[in-house]
């Protein structure tokens, strides 16, 4: 935290700014509230446990690590904090208590501290958090819990996600489930249908985005680019009869899609700083998740594409180096 | 070198701490990696490799004044290969269940960094006597590190040991795979130059 607040030499100009890791930071876990409580509406007090130890054990690992190696202790700078609640949003409701426990160390200790802290992470901490959980425990992993909207109703049901369904049943079953396309779309916008906690809610989630655009906290170039071209493959090859038949929306809207495209790859750390090299950081993660649900095992693939960009990212930051101004072109 | 006393006890040393082929000197990660996801194929594959060196470093060792300089280099793969064939076939003989599962990383001894280097570095400098412990504390060294990363992998993915159930559960299935492999050893790498640096420390 003292770090903050030390003396920092740079070259002119100067601006005064407010802004600083934590406040970044906070602004972040408060601009994914509304999707938190649309998810704890429909998930029940079991979300909420979920979310709120990994939080807690993410912080207290980081505490720990810190406190062990004698480092400066930089809990209150709401990464930890972060990384908890990403990571419990990336869960299903279901989960017993240990998921959350072994996720947090994982993310914690060994994606971001061993690899020397915030700002030195390669991968996106919550994600390879929920990576290790999906591999090691792929039965409790994919249990998914039925949206009851009941505070009430303790024994859940569990069912299938939409992209499941898509991907095991077909199209047309999925629209036998919800009635028609607009009671489909409806029902992934408000976040009633299976998932993990925090992405079932489009409209929460864009909720939150528009508070970050409005802050200038992310730019369009990642998402847009994401989703974009997830669409558009989607919309080719998503089709059951030939060439562009497929759902754009139903594709951009299920799984984990708008969470991963404006929350997850547009981590600072972890995406490229050039606007060109993050609008192809975007393009490529739509076509691995595309690549993933069409062709791939899992029916979800966001995950695993944006952590497969994640390591693409410093290539792509040295293939589009900024432009030097006055400097002459070696022959 | 020649000349020089050398202290067997410290050469055995060396090759096990000092100079360990995959924690120190981070060579021959590949069949670290593939065949310790049980104990029993990681403590074979090191007895293997064990039995290798050994061998190399004795007939090179031998052989080294009959050996041109200039084609050195050719002769030391004829030699290793030479008794990888041995190893090989000997276990397709004696254990046809286990080479099942790695007879394709036993052949591949053959291509191992450490077994080359040492025949170099050492065997072909030194005499019969130090060089076979030479072999015996490398082989040890890789042994004990491929033991290492087994029973830690197989305890965590799969919650046994030697094929035996310890635990009636898969606490960690993520260990048995590949990635797991790597995350093993970088682990184990880091924690081993950890206690070693300060063994080193203290004994400075």
């Amino acid at each position: 935290m003292n770090k903050e607040k030390t003396f920092i030499i740079s070259v002119s100009p100067h601006i005064r700014s407010e802004e600083s890791t934590p406040r970044i930071m906070w602004s972040v876990s408060v601009s994914l509230l509304p999707a938190i409580i649309m998810g704890a509406y429909y998930f029940g007090p079991h979300a909420i446990f979920v979310l709120s130890l990994c939080i807690v054990s993410s912080v207290v690992f980081e505490f720990l690590y810190q406190k062990t190696l004698k480092k400066d202790i930089t809990i209150n700078d709401g990464s930890a904090f972060l990384t908890g609640l990403l990571l419990g949003m990336n869960l299903p409701a279901s989960v017993p208590f240990y998921i959350p426990i072994a996720g947090s160390f994982f993310a914690i200790i060994i994606t971001k501290q061993l690899f020397g802290g915030l700002g030195y992470n390669i991968f996106n901490p919550a994600l390879i958090g929920r990576a290790f959980l999906l591999v090691s425990f792929p039965k409790l992993m994919t249990v998914w819990t039925e949206p009851s909207a009941s505070f009430i109703k303790f024994d859940a049901l569990t069912t299938a996600t939409p992209l499941g369904i898509l991907k095991e049943e077909g199209y047309s079953k999925l629209i036998e489930i919800f009635g028609d396309k607009a009671n489909l779309y409806t029902h992934l916008m408000l976040g009633n249908r299976a998932g993990c906690i925090g992405e079932t809610s489009g409209l929460a989630l864009l909720l939150g985005a528009a508070f970050l655009f409005y802050r200038k906290y992310i730019t369009w170039h990642i998402p847009i680019s994401f989703i974009g071209t997830s669409a558009l493959i989607a919309w080719i090859f998503g089709g059951n009869s030939g060439l562009f038949s497929g759902d754009p929306l139903l594709h951009v809207l299920s799984g984990g899609m708008i969470l991963g495209a404006f929350f997850m790859a547009t981590d600072y750390v972890t995406s490229p700083s050039m606007k060109s090299g993050q609008i192809l950081f975007g393009t490529g993660c739509g076509f691995l998740t595309m690549l993933i649900r069409l062709k791939g095992g899992y029916p979800e693939g966001v995950m695993f594409a944006i952590l497969i960009m994640n390591c693409f990212s410093p290539l792509i930051d040295r293939g589009f180096k900024s432009k030097i101004f006055g400097a002459v072109k070696k022959k | 070198m020649l000349q020089k006393k050398i202290n067997y006890y410290e050469v055995i040393k060396n090759g096990i701490f000092k100079e360990n082929t995959i924690f120190k000197l981070a060579l021959s990660l590949c069949p670290s990696i593939a065949v310790t996801n049980n104990l029993r194929n990681g403590v074979l594959m090191g007895s293997a490799v064990l039995f290798v060196q050994v061998m190399v470093n004795i007939t090179i060792s031998i052989m080294r004044h009959f050996i041109h300089p200039r084609i050195r280099l050719p002769i030391f793969m004829l030699v290793i290969s030479g008794w990888v064939t041995v190893t090989d076939m000997s276990m397709a003989a004696f254990a046809p269940d286990a080479y099942k599962q790695m007879g394709l990383y036993i052949q591949l001894i053959v291509a191992f960094a450490s077994i080359l280097a040492r025949a170099e570095m050492f065997a072909s400098k030194n005499r019969f006597i130090p060089s076979m412990f030479d072999g015996i504390g490398m082989g040890l060294g890789f042994l004990f590190a491929l033991s290492l990363i087994s029973f830690f992998r197989e305890l965590l993915g799969k919650g046994s040991l030697w094929g035996y159930e310890i635990i009636n559960a898969k606490p960690l299935l993520i260990f048995i795979l590949p990635a797991g492999g790597f995350i093993a050893v970088g682990i184990l790498m880091g924690m081993f130059n950890w206690i070693y640096g300060k063994y080193e420390k203290k004994s400075s």
